[in-house]
């Protein structure tokens, strides 16, 4: 596969990098190969969006990315982690230190406000935002103490980025982040992140199967049956206002 | 489901359990009662004279509503009984030569009855054979009137006067010691000095008679010859006991099984409950195919009577093996013709019913919402759940707690009643343990109040006949013997307004240290030169107080009538004691230093020899010795509480259990999601296990300091409960008891919340972030 020649000349070294990773687990009786050997670089500050229909294998990308998911084999690092066979302790220590993740609904804790929802990620953070920063970051600055509940989907969203940024992660991982969301709030949801990319240089990975978002995007990464199809640099990132879909 | 299942199938197996125990063993006792005293006629009324002659058996007879009279004889004598060092007392009851229907029959359980003529044949009682392994055709040796005689064992019978065979005056029984011989009446007569005469006497009434009319016309008949005062049924120390037994058998099968049914229904409740929200969307696909609201229904009620059916089997099966356990023990202090267990069918339908009730009580109350659902609101996802402020910002306690504690406060908010009854569950555990050790710390220190500072003497010797002040010098005489305490006791009705109660008013030298009265704090009362200390008990019954006069009417010798004034009340826990000082009682009855018995201090090394010697002197019909009596006592309670503490403990368990096991459960299936969520942002194990089981935790804190609490208000209601005449369980709470019962449930707590933590820590976090709550 033409893969890695594709790839643009990038002067810095990769944050993350996968070797030959495939994910093989069983569905009942069936196998199932959800990633069959990808090669896959994610550098500092980037803003990529992983593209693919559903059992593409792209959440399963994301999961071993974010630590949540060990491969069945080949190699996963990040800086000078080994997340290839970490213990749960060290995936559990690389999460807390090092990603914020968004879920396509939200998992927001319905008993805490949103600021609370924010403090818990902070809490158990070295150099957290302050938690009505993030919530203001988001535009969320006067819902502080409103209960999830009490939140519309968009606004439950833009907590759950809160959450995800407030604890200055090194690289922000988001599965569908606007699957739940009408269209205009899912622009808005889509600036929020790219704004986080840009003023905080976090590196932000979005999966989805909206293809109408690629163009925000520094790379993009078309998953297939499991295979990396295809990587796309665009010259020039699309500001979300003027996406469409 | 299955862990949670079986859970609410132990707590229901106790409360068949315990329902079936208890109402068996009542039905068992009551039966048994019931059809021994009507088979073998026991007797209505008893009264015991001093001597009364044979044909005043008639104007008994003729006292209207009286059926039948029984004169006898009865005296307690000293007996020597192989193997055993202390001399025993025996109750010898005079019986008729040939076997003829009587009141107070006996069932002959071995041997056969007296044959005419056959001198010096005894039946004696099968508690006391049992215990000194006495057998048909051994002899054993009692001083009649003064001589020793051997008697030789013919039979062995049971009396239903004796059901409970206990020397009177004393809480405990002590079979080895004191037996009941029934000897023939011409022998007894011809002993004692008593032909033609009796000195004890039982009544029958007719269906319908006067009780009271009947004991005042008795009283005026034996009046002349000495009667210590008839008395019916209700005092009779054998029924007395046995009664109490059936009335606490009555309150505690129907407390018990109320407890656990109760946690049943709550358990089953929060479980259907959570279930019905789990399987919303199976329940609409169901409604959806044309299923009724009943067959919905039905289903889940099924559900419950899966408990039910398998918590019955087990607790029937359980209750049966316990009734036969308590019937095993019960045989050991209650002595029947037969005792059988009488586990009647109905008692183990209405067991099951009962339970059947209590679980359905708490399914349906969660299967109607199931059922009301229409389908189509049935299939969207149930809404998220909804947090409004609430305590934690009433309470101002917000910034006080980090996100993770208040998630833990505000679900417990949010279910204010599953949580308030998780508490009143796992607190009343704590308190079953509590009020369960209540009897047993209230009997233990009931005895040490009793022996170490009351009853403080080694041996205590009652004299067949009263005693000039000479009797003292004698028994100091005797081996070993390091002190003398000589007393005179005098049977007396103590008579206050309306109120009027038989005691024994028992005068005390002034000098005395083997036994003294003693107030609520354990210290002596000091015995006033004249007037009266009465236990505060008593004063109780009689409605007087310290300065009150009474009128004291004596039962003996001239039965001089005398008011006296009450000085001092005394705080013993055993019997009704009323003390006098021993020189005003003698002005009181105008006599001069007569005594009925004496207390000794006795050198233990020394105790064989003074054993023996009291065994060869005949004035001496009672022989009580602390040291063994205690001994048999701490034996046989010691045994008892390491079964009760086991059920308590076992009980205690199970409810903590069934409690915290399912609340950990059900907070897992309703917010396994949430922790895997925290999971995923980088939260540990320990992290989110500490936030799952907080909510147990904080229900446990909660429920220590009320389960304390509970258990000390249901240690005063039993303190009530218990408080006899014969004996009163002080109120103690000790500490270690408690800290027992909390160690108990904390650790059923913990254990049952790891248990549940497990499933959290083997939880897979991408399964759970896919599947939309």
């Amino acid at each position: 596969m033409p893969i890695l020649q594709s790839q643009p000349v990038m002067p810095r070294e990769p944050v993350f990098r996968m070797r030959e990773v495939t994910k093989c687990y069983l569905l009942g009786d069936v196998e199932v190969h959800a990633l069959r050997g990808v090669d896959l670089d994610l550098f500092a500050g980037e803003f990529i969006v992983v593209l693919g229909p559903s059992g593409s294998g792209k959440s399963t990308l994301l999961n071993i990315l974010g630590g949540l998911d060990l491969p069945t084999s080949g190699e996963v690092h990040y800086l000078d982690h080994n997340l290839t066979a970490a213990s749960d302790a060290a995936l559990t220590r690389f999460r807390r230190e090092h990603v914020g993740f968004v879920f396509q609904f939200y998992n927001l804790i319905p008993s805490l406000t949103a600021l609370e929802n924010v403090a818990l990620v902070t809490d158990i953070a070295d150099h957290p935002l302050d938690p009505s920063e993030a919530l203001r970051l988001v535009g969320l600055g006067d819902r502080l103490n409103h209960f999830p509940s009490q939140l519309s989907g968009g606004e439950q969203q833009r907590v759950a980025i809160a959450r995800a940024v407030a604890k200055r992660p090194d690289v922000l991982l988001c599965d569908e982040p606007t699957g739940a969301l009408d269209y205009a709030t899912g622009k808005l949801v889509l600036e929020v992140l790219e704004r986080v990319n840009r003023e905080l240089g976090t590196i932000v990975g979005i999966i989805t199967h909206n293809a109408a978002i690629t163009g925000m995007a520094d790379r993009v990464v078309r998953v297939s049956s499991g295979a990396i199809a295809e990587i796309h640099c665009n010259s020039a990132r699309i500001s979300p206002s003027e996406l469409s879909w | 489901m299955r862990g949670q299942l079986l859970a609410v199938t132990l707590v229901l197996a106790c409360g068949v359990a315990t329902y079936v125990t208890m109402r068996s063993a009542f039905r068992s006792l009551e039966l048994a009662q019931a059809d021994y005293y009507s088979s073998f006629r026991f007797a209505d009324i008893f009264v015991h004279l001093r001597r009364a002659p044979v044909s005043l058996g008639a104007a008994l007879a003729d006292i209207s509503g009286v059926t039948s009279v029984q004169t006898r004889i009865v005296m307690d004598v000293s007996l020597d009984i192989p193997g055993l060092p202390e001399p025993a007392t025996g109750r010898l009851i005079s019986i008729p030569e040939r076997r003829s229907p009587m009141l107070n029959d006996l069932f002959l359980r071995e041997g056969r009855y007296l044959e005419p003529g056959g001198h010096g044949e005894v039946l004696i009682s099968e508690a006391f054979a049992l215990a000194n392994r006495l057998t048909v055709g051994a002899s054993l040796d009692a001083v009649l009137n003064g001589k020793w005689e051997r008697l030789t064992i013919v039979g062995i019978a049971l009396s239903p006067e004796y059901i409970y065979e206990i020397r009177p005056s004393e809480v405990f029984p002590d079979n080895r010691r004191f037996g009941v011989l029934w000897m023939s009446g011409d022998v007894l007569e011809s002993s004692f000095n008593m032909k033609e005469a009796f000195n004890d006497v039982s009544l029958s009434l007719s269906r319908g008679a006067d009780e009271r009319e009947v004991i005042s016309r008795v009283d005026r008949v034996l009046s002349r010859y000495g009667s210590l005062g008839a008395f019916s049924r209700t005092d009779q120390i054998s029924y007395r006991f046995l009664t109490d037994e059936l009335g606490e058998l009555r309150a505690y099968g129907f407390v018990l099984p109320l407890l656990f049914l109760g946690v049943v229904s709550f358990l089953l409740n929060v479980l259907l409950s959570r279930l019905v929200s789990t399987q919303r969307a199976q329940i609409a696909v169901l409604k959806a195919f044309g299923y009724t609201r009943y067959e919905i229904g039905l289903h889940y009620l099924e559900l419950a009577l899966v408990a039910v059916s398998a918590g019955a089997v087990l607790g029937v099966a359980a209750g049966l093996w316990l009734s036969v356990g308590l019937m095993n023990l019960y045989t050991r202090y209650f002595h029947f013709p037969a005792l059988r267990l009488q586990s009647a069918p109905d008692i183990l339908i209405v067991a099951v019913a009962i339970a059947a009730g209590a679980a359905c009580l708490g399914a349906v109350a969660a299967v109607r919402r199931a059922v009301a659902l229409a389908p189509a609101e049935a299939m969207r996802p149930e809404p998220p759940a909804t947090f409004r402020p609430g305590l934690l910002e009433r309470l101002g306690l917000r910034t006080f707690l980090s996100p993770a504690s208040r998630m833990v406060v505000r679900n417990l908010d949010r279910r204010r009643w599953r949580a308030t009854f998780s508490v009143l569950a796992v607190s009343l555990s704590i308190a079953i343990i509590v009020a369960g050790s209540y009897a047993i710390d209230a009997v233990e220190l009931l005895v040490r109040i009793q022996f170490q500072s009351v009853q403080r003497e080694d041996v205590t010797l009652v004299f067949q006949e009263l005693q000039s002040s000479r009797a003292r010098y004698e028994l100091a005489r005797l081996p070993g013997v390091l002190r003398v305490e000589a007393f005179r006791e005098i049977p007396a009705r103590l008579r206050f307004g309306h109120r009027k109660r038989r005691v024994g008013i028992l005068g005390l030298p002034v000098d005395a240290e083997l036994r003294r009265p003693v107030d609520s704090h354990l210290r002596p009362v000091v015995l006033p030169p004249t007037g009266l200390v009465l236990n505060k008990a008593l004063a109780e019954l009689l409605v007087a107080r310290p300065g009150d006069t009474i009128t004291v009417e004596v039962l003996e010798g001239a039965r001089p009538v005398r008011e006296v004034t009450i000085m001092a009340l005394a705080d013993e826990p055993v019997g009704l004691g009323v003390y006098m000082d021993l020189s005003a009682l003698h002005r009181l009855m105008r006599e001069g230093e007569t005594l009925s018995g004496a207390w000794l201090r006795v050198d233990a090394r020394a105790a064989p020899g003074l054993y023996a010697s009291l065994k060869r002197t005949p004035s001496i019909s009672g022989v009580a010795v602390r040291q063994v009596m205690l001994a048999s006592f701490w034996k046989s309670f010691g045994e008892s509480i390491q079964v009760s503490t086991a059920f308590l403990v076992g009980f205690a368990v199970t409810i903590a259990f069934g409690v915290v096991y399912n609340g950990a459960r059900v907070a897992l299936s309703e917010r396994g999601h949430e922790l895997a969520s925290l999971r995923v942002l980088g939260y540990t194990r320990g992290e989110i296990t500490r936030i799952l089981l907080g909510e147990q935790a904080a229900l446990l804190l909660a429920a220590i300091p009320l389960g304390v609490v509970l258990g000390y208000l249901l240690s005063i209601l039993l303190s009530h409960f218990f408080a006899r005449e014969l004996f009163r369980l002080p109120l103690v709470a000790n500490p270690a008891t408690y800290a027992f019962a909390i160690l108990v449930v904390v650790i059923a707590t913990l254990v049952s919340g790891l248990i549940v933590a497990r499933r959290l820590w083997h939880m897979d976090l991408t399964e759970v972030l896919k599947a939309r709550e």
